[in-house]
């Protein structure tokens, strides 16, 4: 345990010694995101654009990431579907972010009943399906995108709310806030200028980890065919065209499904990376 | 647990309610007498309170009412047709991550940081990064099209359920493995296990009696809401490998609007982690001794 801590007190000090997996991660996501930019515009082809001379063919010059069984252009669609996924990811992410840290942070500085209450309501939605709950949500108002959206951010508030009331707590007794409130400040202004300013740094990290979740949520429902519809597309279902066509037509799942898992894999690096660096920080400010 | 399941059934059900357009909606515009008819006859012209109240009533008897696309089943037989095929996927998969779960953790444990336990760790870091929508129509390419060592769907025959088990069942794995290393690790410091040594007892003793119980106490409370996960991966394997579980009737249920059905399986769904978690806080209260004493 002590050797543990003295080479992680050592670490802070020399920043430029990323680990590699860190330096990895940042940039395949870094390549992604700019593809996802910028990669439609790169291709000849248009997303809706038919080849009626190459239909289910595997990787070529003219098409790289092959075509699909009407003919148009994979490596166009990935993008696309590259760009819709992760517009999807970065919104439900600010959803969650909109309802948890103000619901965490009213619990916990309010605290006694209305925590308690508040707390309560979280402990009961955490035990549900709640994906199941979302698809049926999809079903009950039609597919609509904003609607996915919204549904996959309520999804992932839970966690947020319980990690912003823990800090809260922590501060709740603070010096600066029991003087603001002499000063005459209410409870709204308490929280959303001394709290929320106060927590937003465990935020930011829980919004990396929360963010692959909500792409392999999204992937999900556009898996079974609830989520995106053609003619747009994303991940999930270039994956589910992909394995449809598995037997004869492997790259189209190759693909797509390398890209999915390639960001989920640099999202969790980074998350994790994130959290022990903070947890250094906290445990010897100095080196702030 | 029963208020969790009450709060489901009544947010699923004011859901249904809330939905614009009825379940009749169809591409061709129905006469309105034949409409009336039909809302009556599933009561859907009562007051939602009363409607509210049939429908619970139904449920306290185990009756989760007609389905409104499949005319000649109720959501009752349509589940009881998939149900057996489901559970037994479940708790296969639920077992097959234990078993292997904690096997690798324990190998990975207690050989901290030799080259085995990077192997297994780097092996397990890249697993929980893996969706099950890609590994198991990956696993599909692999072991029934190229090698034919598997058939690719269906539930025929025992053959057939091999390779959705360890499909859903992977990345489950990959965090049990995990939480188990890192439960090991912690409790071979803790103070009663150094006591344990000093006593002078034997390896497996310990091992047995101080250290796994106390190590696997994460793994337990990740149980619970695992089995929320592991239903929803559920949803995906079936679809994959072409299992006729409950899972496929939500999809198609889902695709075709039919609102009973959907419904149905979603408080089934939720009966069923409920249930789940119930054992899992026995299970912890079994196993941790701190617990147990203070009953």
């Amino acid at each position: 345990m002590m050797l543990h801590l003295n080479k992680d007190t050592a670490r802070p000090n020399n920043k430029r010694k990323m680990r590699r997996s860190t330096r990895v991660s940042i940039i395949l996501l870094s390549i992604i995101v700019i593809a996802a930019i910028i990669g439609p515009e790169l291709s000849n082809w248009q997303p809706e654009d038919i080849d009626w001379d190459a239909m289910e063919q595997g990787p070529s010059l003219a098409h790289p990431f092959g075509t699909d069984l009407v003919g148009r252009d994979l490596f166009v669609r990935t993008m696309i579907g590259a760009r819709t996924s992760l517009t999807i990811a970065v919104i439900a992410t600010f959803v969650s972010l909109i309802i948890g840290v103000p619901w965490g942070a009213f619990a916990g500085y309010l605290g006694g009943r209305v925590d308690q209450f508040m707390m309560r309501i979280v402990d009961v939605l955490y035990g549900l399906p709640f994906i199941l709950l979302v698809i049926l949500l999809v079903v009950l108002f039609g597919r609509n995108p904003y609607l996915l959206f919204a549904a996959l951010g309520a999804i992932f508030w839970l966690d947020l709310a319980r990690i912003v009331r823990g800090q809260t707590l922590s501060i709740r007794q603070a010096l600066f806030i029991e003087a603001s409130r002499s000063l005459g400040a209410h409870t709204g202004q308490i929280v959303w200028r001394h709290i929320i300013p106060n927590v937003i740094g465990p935020v930011i990290v829980y919004a990396t980890i929360t963010l692959p979740s909500v792409i392999l949520a999204e992937s999900f429902i556009s898996f079974l065919g609830l989520g995106v519809q053609e003619p747009n597309t994303s991940w999930g279902v270039l994956i589910a065209d992909g394995t449809a066509t598995i037997e004869s037509s492997p790259w189209m799942l190759i693909f797509p499904g390398v890209l999915l898992v390639t960001t989920l894999w640099c999202c969790n690096t980074l998350g994790d990376r994130l959290s022990d660096h903070r947890d250094e920080i906290q445990r010897n400010p100095v080196n702030l | 647990m029963l208020i969790t399941l009450l709060t489901v059934i009544t947010l699923v059900f004011g859901l249904v309610r809330l939905a614009p357009g009825g379940p009749f909606d169809g591409e061709r515009q129905m006469p309105p007498d034949i409409e009336a008819n039909l809302r009556a006859a599933y009561h859907l012209d009562e007051p939602i309170y009363q409607q509210y109240a049939r429908y619970m009533s139904g449920l306290l008897q185990g009756d989760l009412g007609p389905s409104f696309r499949q005319k000649d089943f109720d959501v009752n037989e349509l589940i009881a047709a998939g149900l057996p095929i489901s559970a037994g996927l479940g708790v296969a998969a639920l077992f097959t991550a234990l078993i292997l779960g904690i096997g690798i953790g324990i190998a990975a444990g207690f050989n901290q940081r030799t080259f085995a336990d990077r192997l297994i760790m780097a092996v397990n870091n890249l697993n929980i990064a893996l969706p099950t929508i890609v590994v198991a129509p990956l696993m599909v390419l692999v072991f029934s099209v190229l090698l034919r060592w598997f058939p690719a769907g269906g539930s025929d025959s025992i053959w057939h359920f091999v390779l959705p088990t360890i499909a859903l069942a992977l990345p489950y794995s990959a965090a049990i493995a995990r939480l188990t290393r890192a439960g090991i690790i912690e409790t071979k410091l803790e103070p009663h296990v150094k006591t344990a040594m000093a006593k002078g007892l034997s390896q497996s003793r310990l091992v047995y009696r101080h250290i796994l119980p106390m190590a696997l106490l994460p793994v337990i409370s990740f149980l619970g809401p695992a089995a929320a996960t592991l239903l929803t991966g559920s949803v995906v394997v079936e679809q994959v490998f072409d299992l006729p579980g409950i899972g496929r009737y939500f999809v198609q249920g889902a695709l075709n609007r039919d609102y009973t059905l959907v419904m149905g399986v979603v408080v089934v769904y939720s009966a069923a982690i409920v249930t789940f978690n119930f054992f899992v806080d026995l299970a912890y209260a079994w196993l941790d001794p701190r617990i147990r004493l203070r009953q």
